[in-house]
């Protein structure tokens, strides 16, 4: 039975209120009483309340935030973002609340996104309690690291700063607080993927963002739930959408906390894998990649079948607790 | 001393306003006046306390676990101040589906959560309740077995065992019966002592298993403080009940109760005892802890046998009647069928710690009671003939006891 969820869940009607498919409408009736039908999911097939936390996982897969450009007197683009700490109570499963600590409102922070060699500004406000810094991993000068003790250093709470630098390398990176104790302060959700794209761009493909990250709870230093892009089982409930033979890119970033490793792993296919995005040749042809806190890759592939499938961290305890998704390929 | 006297005279007799209510309206007057200011307080929103501080304290205790095929239900009760909403349930580290605990469980309110879980027998589950707050409360269950059906057969089984386990061995053991008739009084003082010391074991022996049942539950209603209370509301009803029996009969045996009496008295002490072994035997075996084997019931009736001993001792020179030894048996022994069935079928640790603290009161009670009857002639209350008889008794109980845990 349970080895077949992919196949029974294809079968099981759902429904939430944030799924504008008609197909949907139907109650989520394989998850009531004894039987353990379909896939992992939360009671009854409930959702969290996408419109209270103010983002909804679906939406932040394809949000890539260019920020505002203009030109310098030497001809090169300026491009700026404004960045605020705030603290921000969400739903990270249906009916369990935690108090997030979120960069604009939101888990992960905005998908900052620019082109190699151009000129950045991030403009930091702390508007929390607590001291916070916006870390970004790349090439840049030691006083625009936001790290504690070194340029600006911490922002205190209500202070501000402005980090600068070139946008270096092409690749995928990641933003993160840096302030102790770290591990709280990445935990609670200070954190979010930064593109540099090259010079030469890579081919039109359907792009989307995985910060694979989880959410301890009951602050035992371990995780109880775990998800890409912060709701569980949010890409069970609705599957992403995919178009046969059309090439697939996820930018995938790794920031768990408390645990050593996570994964990514995809059903009925393999993928190319960029490790870092920094080079444009892919380094293997795989269907499953570990990755460490602070690793990050680029995936391409494309699906020749349509149907659904399943994509998941390949830790099982992940995927039961969350972790796991689909697409949806027609 | 004049003047207090004088002073507690005058406020007799003062005429207050007070006075002239009737006594009962005066023993209201100082109910009224809580009512009044718990209302005023309550309505007020309890003034200058302000809001309580910190996270709402979540805390369930799992009363009761019940494995069925491809399911597990718990019953859980709120031990703590706030209400607690069970969002999700995890088991062993993957979030399941379950049903019931809809709404937040109020303060010692009780819920039951039925989780679908393809639970495989032998196997260990680790269940955690995440609550609305995020925070877990685990449960474990070490051994996965399915909970035997409550139905006729079951309780056929669990009466067979009592009468196994309590019946049989003190029915045999009260054929010592002719025995302690022929023996000579210093004789019989050391077995009065072998009484006092199988019983003494019996008391801490049921004061210690209760104390440990009462830490496993919901603390809500006092934990092991249930043990004691037990303890001295049994300790006083047979305290009374001895007196009451003493008056109706009016036995002129000053030392206390007469020698029917404490056979009785003894029984019923051990018949309290054994309702809680009982309960301890079924709740061990309905969780699947306890192999009923040959060993059990055989370390059982030798255990139980000297129980057998101890309600005849008294009795030695008096002459009952079959009917009432075969009471006196039945009211030690029958206990432990009545105690398998709630062990089985409703097992509730701190309804059974109440029930371990009866017992051990009730045996300590009967300790007292027996005592004087350990004098020799000179008037000795501790005649070495009688210590030896205790301390032997403890060796023999603990002895037995080996053979049987649950």
């Amino acid at each position: 039975m349970l080895g077949t969820a992919a196949v029974l869940h294809s079968s099981v009607p759902h429904r939430h209120p944030w799924d504008a498919d008609a197909q949907a409408a139907d109650r989520h009736a394989g998850h009531a009483g004894d039987a353990v039908a379909g896939h992992a999911d939360f009671r009854d097939g409930r959702t969290v309340d996408h419109r209270a936390n103010g983002f909804d996982p679906h939406a932040l897969l394809r949000d890539f935030d260019w920020g505002k450009t203009t030109r310098l007197p030497n001809g090169r683009v300026l491009r700026e973002w404004e960045l605020t700490a705030v603290e921000k109570e969400i739903e990270v499963a249906p009916g369990v609340r935690f108090a997030a600590w979120t960069y604009n409102g939101r888990v992960p922070g905005p998908t900052l996104r620019c082109r190699e060699g151009e000129r950045l500004r991030i403009v930091f406000a702390n508007a929390s309690s607590h001291p916070h810094t916006i870390h970004f991993h790349g090439i840049h000068p030691a006083e625009m690291d936001g790290v504690p003790g070194v340029g600006a250093g911490e922002i205190a709470p209500g202070g501000r700063t402005t980090y600068e630098f070139e946008a270096l390398p092409a690749g995928l990176h990641l933003y993160h607080c840096h302030v102790r104790p770290l591990a709280e302060h990445i935990a609670k959700g200070l954190y979010g993927a930064f593109i540099v794209d090259h010079d030469k761009a890579r081919p039109e493909a359907d792009e989307l963002v995985m910060v694979m990250n989880g959410f301890d709870t009951n602050f035992d230093r371990a995780n109880e739930v775990y998800a890409a892009n912060t709701i569980p089982f949010a890409y069970m409930d609705r599957p992403i959408r995919a178009a046969r033979n059309e090439l697939v890119r996820v930018y995938l970033v790794n920031v768990l906390e408390y645990d050593l490793v996570n994964s990514f792993h995809l059903h009925g296919n393999l993928f190319d894998y960029f490790p870092t995005g920094t080079r444009t040749e892919p380094s293997e042809l795989t269907d499953t990649v570990m990755l460490c806190q602070g690793q990050r890759g680029i995936l391409e592939w494309r699906f020749p079948y349509a149907g659904r499938f399943m994509f998941h961290a390949h830790q099982s305890e992940f995927t039961e607790l969350g972790w796991q998704g689909m697409f949806e390929v027609s | 001393m004049e003047a207090r006297g004088a002073t507690d005279r005058d406020l007799r007799r003062a005429p207050t306003r007070l006075g002239s209510l009737p006594a009962w309206a005066l023993g209201l007057i100082p109910l009224g006046l809580i009512a009044v200011a718990i209302g005023a307080f309550v309505a007020l929103g309890g003034p200058g306390l302000g809001e309580r501080r910190g996270p709402p304290a979540e805390e369930l205790a799992v009363e009761r676990t019940t494995l069925r095929p491809g399911v597990i239900e718990l019953t859980v009760r709120n031990d703590g101040p706030d209400a607690v909403s069970v969002a999700q349930v995890i088991v062993n580290d993957a979030f399941t589906q379950f049903s019931g605990a809809e709404r937040p469980i109020g303060r010692l309110g009780t819920a039951t959560i039925r989780i679908s879980q393809p639970w495989i027998e032998g196997e260990a589950y680790e269940i955690a309740m995440l609550t609305s707050t995020g925070g877990t409360i685990a449960h474990e269950i070490p051994v996965a077995v399915e909970t035997p059906r409550t139905g006729a057969g079951f309780f056929g089984l669990m009466a067979l065992l009592g009468v196994y386990v309590g019946v049989i061995p003190i029915a045999l053991g009260m054929l010592w019966l002719p025995w302690i008739r022929r023996i000579p009084p210093a004789w019989l003082r050391a077995v009065m002592g072998l009484t006092i010391g199988l019983l003494a074991v019996l008391a801490i022996d049921a004061t210690l298993e209760g104390l440990e049942l009462a830490g496993e539950g919901s603390q809500a209603f006092g934990g092991a403080a249930l043990v004691l209370i037990g303890g001295v509301v049994s300790y006083l009803l047979l305290t009374g009940v001895t007196a009451w029996i003493a008056g109706r009969r009016e036995a002129a045996e000053a030392a206390g109760a007469s020698a029917g009496t404490l056979a009785l008295l003894i029984a019923i002490g051990i018949g309290l005892h054994n309702l809680g072994e009982g309960i301890a035997i079924g709740s061990a075996y309905s969780v699947g802890a306890l192999a009923l084997g040959a060993f059990l019931v055989v370390g059982f009736a030798l255990h139980n046998t000297t129980e057998g001993l101890a309600i005849v001792a008294p009795i030695a020179h008096v002459k009952p009647s079959l009917a009432r030894l075969a009471a006196l048996g039945l009211i030690a022994g029958v206990p432990a069928v009545f105690g398998a069935w709630i062990g089985a079928a409703a097992f509730n640790h701190a309804l059974a710690a109440f029930l371990f603290g009866v017992g051990a009161g009730a045996i300590v009670q009967v300790i007292v009671q027996l005592a004087p009857s350990l004098r020799d002639d000179e008037g000795r209350t501790l005649p070495p003939v009688a210590v030896a008889g205790v301390l032997t008794g403890m060796a023999l109980m603990f002895g037995t006891g080996l053979l049987v845990s649950v």
